[in-house]
């Protein structure tokens, strides 16, 4: 029919994306939730859209999910226009943060739901519901109801369900944000092994950063709706690409200063009397141009307290004043304040023998040339 | 010392609340000994202990007949207000349309338009319709009347229902039809009994329509026992009121059962 001729050049099989969304836009009156995004996610891939509340990650997953339309947009997928299709013919499964397990049914039955309206016979539904039970490790649980089952059995029932029918994609909607800590910690591992097993493409939702760097081989930062940065764990942490992403991916110090190109290689950030080297790799990543208003941001882990008088060659240093001495456990963090007021932080391994700080005392501090990273700084341009 | 002043105030609160029970209590206290006297009059307090109203109740003709129109109509309205109901509801709850509050206040209008007032355009039109006097014209009056307590109950529960199961429902491949009947349905289905048990209710004793669309060859219970009491007064009315009252009674013993049984 004519939804193939009107499908675009296909890539060969297997290249094909899992999931292609084009300029996808969702207003809601005058307000825009979720403004133009473009995301490719691969077969197989476990991808998290990461933001605060607000900055459209769920309005997205739930215009994938047909839940909702698109003003403006399109979603493919597995290589077929998505974007009018009622969620019922999406073949994508989801879970949802409060499970939504229907409560009138029992587990197995729960489970068995997606391949009773497809129609498949009676033979099959029990064989691939036990199979799925057995792979939530709930197979002998599949006749209770969901009121007799606790927070996480009743989330691992509900993810059960939602991989049961082989869809194309599963979506999770913050499937861990209704339970404790530790349960949540040994959900996630229980979610990344059953999607391996699977093979599964999985679009996960959170607003929690460590979620989100434990459980995905990339990250989607969203703020305002747009999409923010897109990289790996190790990408968004390492190389923030803003301000924003800096912020809400891990700690950071953020030093705020005016940028000057110095013959190519890097340059200084100058603030107050204080110069800071920036090494020519992060200077090469951001579009700063000299002379601009601009931040460095450096990891609290990356910084550490000087020994007395010592100024070592490729690094940077300030002057500060400590100001809290916290006990991590293995860590210590130190907080500190520069000459001009600003508050950073400090994170060390603590060594048993070493002399710690003590609140009040002035001290110098460092880190290496190359852990200062250049972003631009919106606020004060 | 705060009991002291607190205790003759809780005397004179308990008194008038009993009194006030009493009150609510008296005709229906007075009716049901009443219909087991051995006298041949209706009268307070009863002679004697007996059953023959009862009998005479059930082997009367027009007595008989008109239990079982009533039965026949409040069974066949309590279906269609059900059906029509349910779907109102749905509709009200779950569609988003222009002037939607507007449906939703004519829907539940019947409850604040007097009846007698509903009885009479009914009557005229009826007439007119030639279905004056038959089992349809009153069902489909009584249906009006019982619909806004299909549409609130229904709207209960639908409001209190948990709508990621529906989106959850059409995830997993369920279109709107079966997402209803397998997850919307069953979940709701404490309020749609108990949206049907006020509608079997609301015509099982409806005489205000039911005296204008009825005919001495059509009439049901509620008609009959009007008619009677203003002809002769024969104790086989209280043992039709104490039917009444027992049926009535032994329904809302099941919506309260019905709602207990609702999933918190």
């Amino acid at each position: 029919m004519t939804a193939e001729a009107m499908t675009p050049t296909r890539p060969a099989a297997g290249e094909r994306p899992a999931l292609v969304l084009r300029a996808l836009t969702k207003h809601f009156g005058s307000a825009v939730a979720v403004d133009g995004i473009d995301l490719d996610v691969r077969p197989g891939e476990f991808l998290t859209l990461l933001g605060p509340s607000g900055s459209g990650k769920t309005t997205t997953l739930r215009m994938v999910a047909g839940f909702m339309a698109p003003t403006s947009g399109s979603i493919e997928i597995d290589g077929s226009d998505m974007t009018r299709v009622p969620p019922h013919r999406r073949d994508v499964g989801m879970v949802f943060q409060n499970y939504a397990l229907f409560p009138h049914m029992t587990a197995a039955e729960n489970v068995a739901f997606p391949l009773r309206m497809r129609r498949r016979p009676g033979a099959e539904i029990k064989k691939r519901v036990g199979e799925a039970l057995d792979l939530v490790k709930l197979g002998s649980f599949g006749d209770r109801y969901p009121r007799q089952l606790s927070g996480g059995q009743q989330q691992r029932i509900a993810l059960a369900r939602a991989v049961v029918f082989e869809p194309r994609l599963l979506l999770m909607d913050e499937p861990l944000g209704a339970l404790d800590r530790k349960l949540r910690e040994s959900l996630q591992l229980e979610i990344i092994r059953v999607s391996r097993e699977l093979g599964a493409t999985v679009l996960y939702v959170t607003h929690d950063q460590e979620e989100a760097l434990v459980m995905s081989d990339r990250i989607a930062i969203f703020s305002m709706g747009r999409i923010e940065q897109l990289g790996s764990g190790a990408d968004l942490y390492d190389r923030p690409a803003s301000l924003f992403v800096a912020d809400f991916i891990g700690e950071s110090n953020i030093l705020r200063g005016r940028y000057e190109v110095d013959g190519g290689a890097g340059g200084w950030m100058t603030r107050d009397e204080t110069r800071w080297r920036v090494g020519a790799a992060s200077a090469g990543r951001s579009d700063v141009a000299s002379g601009a208003a601009a931040a460095l941001v450096v990891r609290p882990e990356r910084m550490r307290v000087l020994a007395d008088g010592a100024t070592p060659d490729g690094l940077n240093t300030a002057d500060a004043t400590v100001d809290e001495v916290l006990y991590l456990g293995p860590d210590i963090k130190y907080q500190l304040a520069l000459p001009w007021g600003q508050r950073i932080s400090i994170r060390e391994p603590r060594e048993l023998d070493a002399r710690e700080l003590e609140r009040g005392e002035r001290v110098r501090i460092g880190w290496k040339v190359e852990d200062g990273l250049l972003v631009a700084d919106p606020a004060s341009a | 010392m705060t009991e002291s002043w607190r205790q003759p105030r809780r005397i004179l609160m308990a008194a008038l609340g009993g009194l006030t029970v009493f009150y609510l209590l008296a005709p229906t206290l007075v009716i049901v000994p009443m219909s087991f006297t051995e006298a041949e009059i209706l009268s307070f307090p009863p002679q004697g202990f007996s059953l023959q109203w009862y009998e005479h109740m059930l082997t009367d003709t027009q007595w008989s007949t008109s239990i079982v129109n009533s039965l026949i109509v409040a069974v066949l309205t309590a279906a269609v207000a059900t059906v029509l109901g349910t779907l109102a509801a749905l509709g009200l709850s779950r569609g988003r349309f222009p002037g939607r509050s507007l449906v939703n206040g004519l829907v539940l209008s019947p409850l604040i338009v007097p009846v007698v007032v509903i009885a009479i355009g009914m009557f005229g039109l009826f007439v007119q319709w030639k279905i004056s006097g038959s089992v349809l014209g009153l069902v489909l009056a009584h249906t009006a009347l019982a619909l806004p307590f299909v549409v609130v109950n229904v709207g209960t529960s639908l409001q209190t229902m948990d709508r990621n199961l529906e989106l959850a429902a059409a995830n997993l491949g369920a279109n709107p039809r079966r997402s209803f009947m397998h997850i919307t349905l069953p979940i709701i289905l404490p309020g749609v009994v108990a949206g049907a048990i006020f509608a079997f209710i609301t015509s099982w004793d409806e005489v205000v329509t039911a005296i204008f669309l009825t005919t001495a060859r059509f009439r049901t219970l509620p008609v009959e026992m009007w008619e009677q009491v203003r002809q002769v007064v024969d104790p086989t009315v209280a043992a039709v009121s104490t039917t009444l009252l027992v049926v009535t009674t032994g329904l809302l013993l099941l919506l309260v059962f019905v709602r207990r049984q609702a999933p918190a």
